[in-house]
């Protein structure tokens, strides 16, 4: 009896939290006081902030500084000490791993290293969740493996294993596997690290045409500054003749885009591209120039 | 000096404990969806056809080396007409097993602990549950039924090849006649241990073998140095496991068995 009205109140909190979650701007990402240490290691030690639906997080921080780690908390890879999590209304510091593939089904994580499955071809890495974990019947899939890999300009080696690719085409393979289940949030570890400026570049639009033509959140942690300011002052527009253009945000638009700076296991920035050209603060100054 | 010993219980307890964790995981996915169907037949082929080569040279030599051995010990008691019963039932109920098993150690083991040790250190295990699979069902679950199913066909494999060696020796080194050696053999099969043993300790075996190989790997880290430790520790824990089930398992069966 009791049992059978929590399921139903829970049913009714995921349909409301499911239209809470439909609306623009809704709080997609939460983090409320997170902290993590390894050992006597403490990594995050008090991080809060939100992430609304359709915008971006750039995480700064120096190496070390814990950004590739609280990208594992969000999908539940890693568990916080101390702290709640919250991803599209639901609380994954407290679901365990059954529950949380749920969760995982929205969030699309570009590793760091890649991580790339090195006994499947780049075709079977891109579609890994299309294939395995999904009903799409194989035709769709192949049709959408290629499509991702054509915006990551990876085609060409679609039957390659990942060993013989160069690092910078690692990563791209990455990306599109990322990408290929269509996720709502999107994680990117340097995700233009490495790359040379022209295919950084095309990354760079792929990431603001998902963002604002797909309403895809996103959160990017990276080294490359001129890439994160491109990212958060472009947005990309569809022209009346179907044709997208990547153009100079407006300012309001600019606003969406936050930088956050980690350092020590705290947050010691947060603002705007202005602000963060603005500040005078002589360590962010520093990271900078 | 006790805070050193205690650590050592603290640690091994906690092994234990994530072991067996892994191990019901693992039961769990036999019986429950999802089953990755591709990937048990995949390392059935990996664990079965690929280590064939290697059980039969072993299984042959043993074979040759104990008719050739037991050949001289009989003459002593003017016996060596009975050596095919000695050798078939050496081979079937330790040899064969025992052998096979440490071979598989060496050959599916470290090699499952090398490569779900680099997955996890190059985050490839991550990866997997960021795409929603989970890397016990995937991983463990095929090359546990594979190593279990295996193991024993193997054997058998190295049993059979073993006593045609003993045929071998018996007939143009012994100078045993072909029926004579045969008919022994199969007077050697009656004893009703036999089968048991022969058949009962390779289920065993594989299932340790894989299982250690799957729990040390998926607990790898520490880089590339790391995923070399945990191969040499799969072996070698699974080699002392294997023959220390060995002896425990001849206790229990002979109680049974009698
Ligand atoms: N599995 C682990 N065990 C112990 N310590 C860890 C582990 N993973 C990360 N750390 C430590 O946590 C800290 C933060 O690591 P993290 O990978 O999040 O850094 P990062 O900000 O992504 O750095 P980079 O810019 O170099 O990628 C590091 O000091 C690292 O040593
Ligand atoms: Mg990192």
């Amino acid at each position: 009896m009791a049992d059978g009205t929590t399921a139903e109140m829970n049913a009714v909190s995921d349909m409301i939290a499911a239209q809470v979650f439909a609306e623009p701007g809704a709080p997609v990402l939460v983090f409320d006081h997170v902290g993590l240490a390894f050992d006597e290691k403490v990594v995050l030690r008090d991080v809060s902030f939100t992430l609304l639906k359709g915008h971006t997080k750039i995480i700064l921080g120096a190496s070390g500084s814990g950004k590739s780690t609280s990208l594992k908390i969000i999908t539940g890879l890693l568990k916080a000490d101390a702290g709640v999590v919250w991803v599209n209304g639901r609380r994954v510091d407290q679901l365990t791993e059954r529950e949380m593939m749920a969760v995982r089904a929205d969030l699309g994580l570009i590793f760091q290293e890649g991580a790339l499955f090195d006994s499947l071809t780049v075709r079977e890495n891109v579609g890994y969740k299309l294939y395995e974990e999904s009903d799409m019947p194989i035709a769709d899939v192949d049709r959408r493996v290629e499509e991702v890999l054509g915006f990551v300009g990876m085609l060409d080696h679609i039957d390659k294993m990942p060993s013989a690719l160069s690092g910078g085409q690692r990563r791209r393979v990455a990306i599109a596997r990322a990408m290929a289940f269509k996720p709502r949030i999107l994680l990117y570890d340097e995700a233009t690290t490495g790359l040379d400026p022209i295919t950084a570049l095309t990354v760079n639009d792929e990431i603001i045409k998902l963002r604002d033509l797909e309403g895809v959140s996103s959160i990017i942690v990276t080294h490359q500054l001129r890439d994160a300011f491109y990212v958060a002052t472009h947005s990309a527009t569809r022209e009346p003749d179907g044709a997208v253009r990547i153009v100079r945000a407006t300012s309001e638009k600019e606003r969406e885009a936050e930088f956050v700076m980690l350092k020590e296991g705290l947050i010691v920035f947060e603002g705007d591209a202005d602000a963060l050209r603005r500040t005078t603060d002589p360590y962010i100054q520093s990271f900078l120039s | 000096m006790p805070s050193f010993v205690e650590n050592w219980l603290k640690s091994a307890a906690l092994e234990v404990q994530e072991y067996v964790r892994l191990v019901v995981a693992a039961m769990r996915g036999v019986v429950s969806r999802p089953i990755y169907r591709h990937d048990i037949i995949e390392q059935l082929d990996v664990i079965g056809s690929g280590s064939l080569t290697v059980v039969l040279l072993t299984g042959l030599f043993t074979g040759m080396a104990i008719t050739a051995q037991s050949g001289l010990t009989l003459d002593q008691f003017g016996a060596r007409a009975v050596v095919g019963r000695l050798v078939g039932a050496s081979m079937i109920k330790e040899l064969g097993p025992v052998l096979t098993a440490l071979m598989l150690t060496g050959r599916i083991g470290s090699g499952i602990a090398a490569e779900l040790g680099s997955m996890m250190v190059t985050d490839q295990i991550n990866a997997l549950r960021a795409l929603g699979t989970d890397p016990i069902r995937k991983l463990v679950v095929p090359r546990m039924i594979a190593g279990f199913l295996m193991t024993p066909v193997l054997t058998v494999i190295s049993d059979f090849v073993g006593i045609t060696g003993g045929w071998i020796v018996s007939r143009f080194q012994l100078q045993v006649n072909t029926g004579l050696y045969w008919s022994s053999v199969r007077d050697g099969l009656y004893l009703q241990d036999v089968y048991g043993m022969g058949l009962v300790k390779p289920f065993v075996f594989g299932f340790i073998i894989v299982t250690v190989a799957c729990h040390v790997g998926m607990r790898t880290s520490g880089g590339t140095a790391g995923v070399g430790k945990a191969t040499t520790v799969a072996v070698v824990a699974s080699s002392v496991l294997v023959i220390a089930a060995d002896f425990f398992l001849n206790q229990i069966l002979l109680t049974l068995l009698y």
